[in-house]
C-alpha cells in the first residue's frame, strides 16, 4: 500500500534509528512510503499551548499535502505525539465547517485546502487495522520466542480515547500487546504501561520527569521484561537517552534496552540488528541481541 | 434481574491490616449503577463498607472511586457497562488514587483536593467596590469558562494525574480548572496576580506532564488539561510572564525553533529555552546535559555537524503562515465543548472563539460510561 509517510522531528534527530528502521521495515511489508517532505512540526501540544490557530493551520497543511499525494490509500506517521498533536487539531478542523473554511483560507494562497475526514494512522494502528496481524504473523522469519517485551504506550496515543478512536471494536489501546504475541514474543504487563514517560516536562522538572521514567523502568525491571517497545520516539528519548540520568534520581540500576516499535518489527522479520540501527541506543539492547550471532537472546538456531 | 460480583477494595486503619479484596454478589438490573452494587452489598451483607455517597445522580461529585482500574463516579457507571470491561467478569471497586485512604473506599479529599483548590484562591477578586446590585455582564463573557464551572469537585482527574503521582507538591488538574474559570471571568481584577503566582510556584501550571489522564478520568468533559494550557496561553503570550519552571521561555524558543527551522532542531531546544548557549542561566543546564549530549555522539544518535548545524530550513509558506497569525489581534479559538460537534459538514453549529460565541448552545453532557 502507498502511504502519506510523516516521520515526523525526532525520528530524523536525535533518534535517527527509528526512522532508518521504519525505512527498511517499510518494503518487507509492502509499504510504500512517500515522504512529506514540506510539511512542519506537528508542533507537539506546545505550539497549540501558544496559539491553538497557529497548531491547527500548519497541521492542516500537513494533512493538505498528504492528500496531494497521488494514490496514497492514508496519512501515515511513527511518532505517538504526532499522531496525538494532529488528532488534537483535527478533531476541531472536522468538527466545524466555519473553523475549517477559516484556517484554508490561510491554506489558499499556497493553493492547499483540508478536507474534512482524511486517515492518519501510526504505523502500529496501520499494521493492525490496514496489514492484519495474521499476515504478520505469517512473514515472521525470527520468532521473539522467550523475549519478555514490556509495551510503553505513551500517553498521546492512548488518550483521550474519543478523539483516538479508541472502543471496544477498535481497541487501539491494546495493539502493542496483540503486535509482540504475532511476532512470537511475551507481553509483560507492567504498572507504567500506559503511563507518561516525563519527557514533556524535562525541562520544567527535571527531577519529577525522570522520577516518571525510572519508575517505570524499574516497574517493567520488576516484572522481567528484557526490554521496552514504544511507539513514541519522544518516551525513547526520557526512557533511553536520559535513563543514566533516571537511574541517579530513582537510585537503582536499570540497564533497560527501549526498542522503537519498527526496530522489534524488523527483528522478528530477520533484518540485522546494526541495520535497524540498534547500536545507536544509549542502553545496548544486549538482552535483546546476541551481538556474536545476530539473533535474539535465548533463542538457539533462531534466524 | 442479573447478578454481579463486586470486587471491593477493603481497608480499615484501626485494624492494623493490610488493605485486601473482598468478592460481594448483587442481585440488580444491569442498568442500575455500581453505587446501587455497592450500597446492596452494605445492606444485605456487610454494613461496614465504607462509601461516600449523596446524589446518585452524578451531581454532587461525593462517589469518586476507580472501578476496573478507572476513576469514575460509582453512581455513573451502570453494573452491566463495568461488567464489559472488567477482567473476568468481576467488577473492581478501589478508592481513587493520590490521596490517603480513610476506609475502604472513601479517601481523604481534604487533604489533598481542598487543599489545592484552597491554594487557588477559588473565589472572585474584583476589582473596585462592589457595585450596587450584581455585577453586569455580557453574557457571551462567560461562555468560555462554563467547562470549568461544569466541575462537580469529585477529585477523579486529581486520583490520576501523573504528575501528581511523582510530585504530590503539584497544584493539580482540579484546582487549575478551578484557577482559570476565575482568570476566565471578566469581573475578576487579579488575572495578572493568580497567573504570576501560579506561573511562579515551581509546581504550578508548568508542572502539568501532558498526558491527558485527567482529560479521560472527567466524567464531565472540564478536560482540565486543556484549562491548564489556557492558562499557560494567557500567561506568556497576554501578560509575558516568565517563569520559574522556565515553561513560558521553552515554549517561545520551540516556537520559534519551528519558525525558523520548520522542523524541530533539537540542538537549540535546550539553550534557547534558557537564553541561548551563552546565557548564564544556560551553562549549568547544559553542563548538566553534558553526559547524555556525549553519549548521544558516542552512538552515533548525532553528529557534530549534525548537532551544530541544521541543514533543513522553514520554506516560505510555513513562515507565511507564522506571520498571518501572530498578526492578528486576537487570538482565534475553538472549544468544541462550547461550540458542540457538527452532525453533518454544513450545519450552522456557532462557533466558539471569544469574540463571536454569542448564541452557542452547550453540548449535551458526555453520557455515562462513555
Amino acid at each position: 500500500m502507498k502511504v502519506a509517510y510523516w516521520p515526523g522531528c525526532v525520528s530524523r534527530g536525535f533518534t535517527p534509528e527509528l526512522h532508518g528502521s521504519m525505512a527498511k521495515v517499510a518494503p518487507l511489508l509492502d509499504i510504500e512510503l512517500v515522504e512529506l517532505d514540506r510539511a512542519s512540526c506537528c508542533g507537539a501540544g506546545v505550539i497549540a499551548e501558544h496559539n491553538q490557530e497557529l497548531a491547527d493551520t500548519l497541521n492542516a497543511r500537513t494533512f493538505a499535502l498528504a492528500g496531494q499525494v497521488e494514490g496514497a490509500d492514508l496519512m501515515m506517521n511513527i511518532c505517538s505525539t504526532c499522531q496525538g498533536a494532529q488528532s488534537e487539531c483535527q478533531e476541531r478542523l472536522d468538527g466545524n465547517t466555519e473553523y475549517r473554511e477559516h484556517v484554508n483560507e490561510t491554506l489558499s494562497a499556497e493553493g492547499l485546502s483540508y478536507e474534512k475526514g482524511l486517515a492518519n494512522k501510526h504505523f502500529l494502528w496501520l499494521m493492525v487495522e490496514e496489514i492484519g496481524l495474521d499476515r504478520i504473523a505469517s512473514m515472521v522469519k525470527r520468532p521473539l520466542t522467550g523475549l519478555r517485551v514490556g509495551p510503553f504506550y505513551g500517553c498521546y496515543i492512548v488518550r483521550p480515547t474519543d478523539r483516538l478512536g479508541i472502543d471496544r471494536d477498535t481497541p487501539r489501546d491494546t495493539y502493542l500487546h496483540a503486535l509482540i504475541e504475532a511476532l512470537g514474543g511475551t507481553v509483560v504487563d507492567y504498572a507504567g504501561q500506559y503511563k507518561c514517560c516525563g519527557f514533556p516536562i524535562i525541562t520544567m522538572n527535571q527531577q519529577a520527569s525522570l522520577k516518571q521514567a525510572g519508575r517505570h523502568l524499574g516497574d517493567a525491571l520488576d516484572a522481567d521484561a528484557d526490554c521496552l517497545v514504544t511507539p513514541c520516539p519522544l518516551c525513547h528519548l526520557n526512557l533511553d537517552l536520559q535513563q543514566p540520568l533516571a537511574e541517579k534520581v530513582v537510585g537503582r540500576p536499570l540497564g533497560m534496552p527501549v526498542l522503537h516499535l519498527p526496530q522489534m518489527v524488523g527483528l522478528a522479520l530477520g533484518l540485522d540488528p546494526k541495520e535497524l540501527g540498534l547500536s545507536k541506543h544509549v542502553v545496548k539492547p544486549t538482552s535483546v541481541i546476541d551481538w556474536s550471532t545476530s539473533v535474539l537472546a535465548g533463542v538457539p538456531n533462531a534466524a | 434481574m442479573a447478578e454481579y460480583t463486586l470486587r471491593l477494595r477493603r481497608y480499615s486503619p484501626e485494624t492494623g491490616e493490610a488493605p485486601y479484596w473482598e468478592d460481594f454478589q448483587v442481585d440488580l438490573d444491569g442498568h442500575r449503577s455500581v453505587l446501587d452494587g455497592i450500597l446492596q452489598a452494605r445492606d444485605r451483607t456487610d454494613g461496614s463498607i465504607g462509601i461516600r455517597c449523596s446524589c446518585r445522580a452524578a451531581i454532587c461529585g461525593s462517589c469518586g472511586v476507580r472501578i476496573n482500574g478507572r476513576p469514575n463516579l460509582a453512581c455513573h457507571m451502570h453494573l452491566d457497562k463495568a461488567t464489559e470491561n472488567a477482567v473476568d467478569g468481576i467488577i473492581t471497586v478501589e478508592p481513587m488514587g493520590n490521596m490517603p485512604v480513610l476506609k475502604d473506599l472513601i479517601v481523604d479529599m481534604d487533604a489533598v483536593h481542598w487543599k489545592k483548590i484552597q491554594r487557588v484562591t477559588p473565589w472572585l477578586l474584583p476589582d473596585g467596590p462592589d457595585p450596587e446590585r450584581e455585577h453586569i455582564v455580557a453574557p457571551e463573557s462567560m461562555i468560555d469558562v462554563t467547562q470549568s464551572m461544569a466541575c462537580i469537585q469529585c477529585g477523579a482527574c486529581v486520583s490520576d494525574c501523573l504528575s501528581m503521582e511523582v510530585d504530590p507538591l503539584f497544584i493539580g488538574p482540579a484546582a487549575l480548572a478551578k484557577a482559570y474559570r476565575f482568570v476566565g471571568d471578566p469581573r475578576d481584577g487579579q488575572h495578572y496576580e493568580r497567573l504570576k503566582d501560579l506561573a511562579e510556584d515551581p509546581h504550578g501550571i508548568y508542572d502539568c506532564t501532558h498526558c491527558f489522564n485527567c482529560i479521560e478520568a472527567c466524567p464531565k468533559g472540564v478536560a482540565p488539561m486543556s484549562q491548564i494550557m489556557r492558562l499557560r496561553r494567557i500567561a506568556g503570550s497576554d501578560h509575558e510572564i516568565d517563569d520559574r519552571n522556565n515553561g513560558h521561555r521553552h515554549e517561545q524558543a520551540f516556537v520559534k525553533n519551528i519558525e525558523r527551522n520548520g522542523l524541530l532542531h533539537e540542538a537549540d531546544l535546550l539553550p534557547d529555552s534558557y537564553g541561548g548557549k551563552f546565557h548564564p542561566r544556560a551553562i549549568p543546564v547544559l553542563t548538566g546535559s553534558l553526559p547524555a549530549i556525549l553519549k548521544a555522539l558516542q552512538r552515533g544518535k548525532v553528529t557534530p555537524r549534525k548537532a551544530l548545524l541544521h541543514s533543513h530550513k522553514a520554506g516560505d509558506d510555513v513562515k507565511r503562515i507564522y506571520k498571518h497569525v501572530h498578526d492578528k489581534e486576537e487570538r482565534y479559538e475553538l472549544n468544541l465543548y462550547v461550540a458542540g460537534e457538527e452532525d453533518e459538514p454544513g450545519d450552522d453549529a456557532p462557533q466558539a472563539g471569544h469574540a463571536d460565541a454569542a448564541g452557542s448552545h452547550l453540548p449535551e453532557e458526555r453520557s455515562p460510561n462513555q
